[in-house]
């Protein structure tokens, strides 16, 4: 599948903002599932970006205005050939060993919910447990963009059993990583096939390390695995480390800012889900 | 409270000091104790309440967390001296700079290669598992190769020729600020002392420190020097009149982060002449504060987009980011290993038996011993957290063990040590107190500095052995004198 995607984010702030500086992580890299056709980062503010590679393999961009804005836009644009895997990953960039992903963090530490939940849903085998965590998750949470926020955890999306896709797979990270299965969050797009292409934020979604198979990548949020309508971006231990932008500034006020992200897939085998998908 | 049987630097053994002819004094000691023995109880009472007054003139001070009545105190000051022969430091210069290097090697190993994992040396997890094994410097080098620039060693001798390595400090270690001004105190209160005793000097500490770091910056410049920088989280940090004292010494500037921005990944700080560029940042900040891009996302202590200046080679940290991991507790126990790994020797100073209760059989003696033994929290510091269990009553070695048991791998244990005693100056006259020895190993990229002494710290109640000076513990100058 040809996958085209055209993710802007604005913003704005009440007066003119000094040092403004992003680290982003938008461009994905290839893997054997992903071909990159052509990918641009644009802003409408002089600056400079400059291009650098963090300890996950994922590829980030700095992006440093000239002077004060008091508005950015941030356009990313670009095109990927995808194939089918049901979610296998492979020829990818694996630059850490895997046990760091067993490591727990202050976004997916699991408190004692969580750990009933994992010894409810471990099934003794690792790819039978993810399935089974990724169907639960889909059948009991209520996706709700309005309870949670960038800074929630684990433990609390998981107490009002709802949230949106960070939160899904947040939860799904902390529940594997807890039965001793290396897990990590990925951030990326996902070809929506109800007819929405225009979604207020990119996708998020998990891998797990399973024996023999690798890396599957598992979308809690929509309970099943990643398929060629997903564009992998970045993947870390939390949203943290894979969040798209994480950005400073000194001054400006009150901040707003807009995402609009369209996907569309075009090609040979243009999506023909079943599914009901939520981002 | 059961005082240990330990060895007593003047005597060999602490028994009775009052009373105590001259015989068996040992050779360090035979100045101090002349001295002593000249100094009537009415004069030494002088000298203390003088430097006390010495050190409310300078300002010294240092926060203690937890104690809501006073954030801030004097910390004990003893105007005994310290005394450590050439010979004796020697061995100890020989066996610091054989551990410090080990230390360095290791750390680029771990974040490099990852030899002594694949050897099985170190357990593989208990490093790439570690909160203290930052994800964020894998397949990193700081400029120069040097990671632990400045390495705070803490040291408790048992005996005549018997030295261990209780510690390691090698995220920011502080206390050399006392080091200095211990000194510079002693010169002022008892000179005819210094006229007595060949006394190697301290005092060159800031400038070593200087040209470690000028050593490391990753800017070669003809002819101008690097801009170097003391990062301080700020005034309310405990030790923030050590980080002004190191900057006035060091003739560098002070600065916050807010001080300094990131532009097109390089450093700069703010000055009335315009945005200057910065070379070396000696950071007195955690690693968890200093870029809120990459670590803690609410820190406003920090440098939005100093790790992309750093992992760009545009700056140098020191320490650099994610040492942590080389002082870690757990780490601590294999470092006799350590050693013999990278340099091919067997260490020069020895390693505290340690028990890591991650391991189920160390677990079960560690519980069955718990009134004998120290028990420690792998990422604690301070003397926070710990329990001393010769000391702990009863309840306290019961909850202490519940602790334990929920959280095993959280902890080491250690043997209670008797630590060396030293005579100090009491209200009820001289007498032994238990001290430790913080020595600080300067590593450059042309090589390793260490000044002749360091920081010695007394447990200043008779019988303790917790000498941290959050916990009540004391200071004194530390002599490294020729025999």
């Amino acid at each position: 599948m040809r996958i085209r995607v055209d993710y802007q984010t604005v913003y704005e702030y009440a007066q003119a903002a000094s040092d403004v500086l992003q680290l982003l992580r938008v461009q994905p890299a290839g893997h054997e599932g992903q071909h990159i056709v052509n990918w641009r980062i644009d802003t409408d503010v002089d600056g400079h970006l400059k291009r650098a590679e963090d300890s996950f393999g994922n590829i980030t961009h700095m992006f440093y205005p000239d002077g004060p804005v008091k508005r950015l836009s941030l356009h990313v644009t670009g095109e990927v050939d995808t194939l089918e895997s049901h979610g296998v990953l492979s020829g990818g960039y694996e630059p850490l060993p895997p046990q760091v992903f067993l490591r727990q963090t202050d976004l997916t530490r699991p408190d004692e919910a969580l750990r009933v939940l994992a010894r409810h849903i471990d099934t003794g085998d690792e790819l039978a447990t993810c399935h089974r965590l990724t169907s639960h998750l889909y059948e009991r949470f209520n996706f709700d963009p309005d309870v949670t926020h960038a800074h929630s955890d684990a433990a609390h999306a998981f107490a009002i059993k709802a949230g949106v896709c960070q939160d899904y797979s947040h939860v799904f990270v902390s529940v594997v990583r807890s039965l001793g299965i290396p897990a990590r969050y990925v951030s990326g797009h996902l070809v929506r096939n109800d007819g929405l292409v225009t979604q207020p934020a990119a996708h998020a979604w998990a891998e797990a390390l399973i024996p023999d198979l690798g890396w599957v990548a598992f979308d809690p949020t929509n309970g099943m695995c990643a398929t060629e309508a997903y564009l992998r971006v970045a993947v870390g231990l939390d949203y943290r480390d894979a969040a798209p932008v994480r950005g400073a500034r000194r001054g400006g006020g009150a901040e707003t800012m807009a995402v609009a992200v369209t996907t569309t897939a075009s090609g040979p085998n243009p999506q023909q889900g079943q599914i009901q998908v939520q981002a | 409270m059961q005082a240990l049987p330990a060895f007593d630097e003047m005597f060999g053994s602490g028994e009775g000091y009052g009373s105590r002819s001259d015989e068996g004094v040992t050779a360090a000691y035979r100045a101090i104790r002349q001295w002593l023995a000249e100094s009537p109880h009415e004069l030494m009472a002088a000298r203390r309440a003088q430097a006390e007054l010495f050190f409310r003139r300078i300002g010294i001070t240092f926060a203690v967390y937890g104690d809501a009545q006073a954030t801030e105190r004097l910390i004990p000051f003893d105007i005994v001296p310290r005394i450590i022969t050439r010979p004796e430091w020697q061995r100890l210069e020989r066996g610091l700079k054989q551990r410090v290097a080990a230390l360095n090697l290791f750390l680029a190993d771990v974040y490099g290669k990852q030899e002594i994992l694949k050897a099985g040396v170190v357990p593989a997890e208990l490093v790439l598992m570690n909160p203290a094994y930052c994800l964020h410097m894998v397949g990193r080098q700081p400029p120069g190769g040097v990671w632990v620039h400045i390495a705070g060693i803490d040291l408790v001798r048992t005996g005549p020729d018997e030295f261990f390595v209780l510690e390691d400090n090698a995220r920011t270690p502080s206390g050399v600020s006392y080091m200095l001004e211990n000194r510079e105190v002693m010169l002022k209160l008892v000179p005819d002392l210094f006229d007595r005793v060949k006394v190697a000097p301290v005092e060159t500490y800031p400038e070593k420190l200087l040209e470690t770091l000028a050593s490391v910056s990753p800017r070669k410049q003809r002819g101008s020097h690097p801009t170097c920088v003391l990062l301080t989280p700020g005034q309310y940090n405990s030790a923030f009149y050590e980080h002004s004292f190191l900057a006035d010494k060091l003739g560098i500037e002070l600065v916050e982060g807010s001080d300094l921005f990131v532009r097109d990944d390089i450093v700069f700080m703010r000055t009335t002449e315009g945005p200057q560029r910065v070379d070396v940042i000696y950071r007195r900040l955690d690693d968890d504060f200093i870029d809120p891009l990459v670590f803690n996302p609410t820190s406003m202590l920090g440098v939005p987009g100093l790790m992309s200046a750093y992992a760009a080679g545009n700056v140098t940290l020191a320490n650099a980011v994610g040492t942590g991991i080389a002082d870690d507790k757990a780490i601590y126990s294999y470092m006799p290993e350590i050693v013999r790994f990278y340099t091919g020797e067997e260490p020069i100073l020895a390693n505290v038996p340690t028990w890591r209760c991650r391991e189920p059989e160390a677990l079960m003696y560690v519980l069955d011993h718990l009134p004998e033994l120290v028990v420690k929290e792998v990422d604690g510091s301070g003397g926070y957290g710990m329990l001393v269990g010769p000391h702990a009553p009863k309840a306290t070695i019961a909850a202490f063990a519940a602790k334990l048991k929920a959280n095993p791998e959280k902890f080491i244990a250690q043997p209670t040590l008797a630590l060396s005693t030293c005579p100090t100056a009491t209200d009820g006259g001289i007498a032994a107190r238990h001290v430790d020895l913080r020595p600080f190993v300067l590593t450059g990229a042309d090589g390793v500095r260490i000044v002749p002494g360091g920081l010695t710290r007394v447990a200043m109640t008779a019988g303790s052995l917790v000498v941290n000076s959050s916990q009540g513990g004391g200071t004194k100058d530390t002599w490294i004198i020729d025999g």
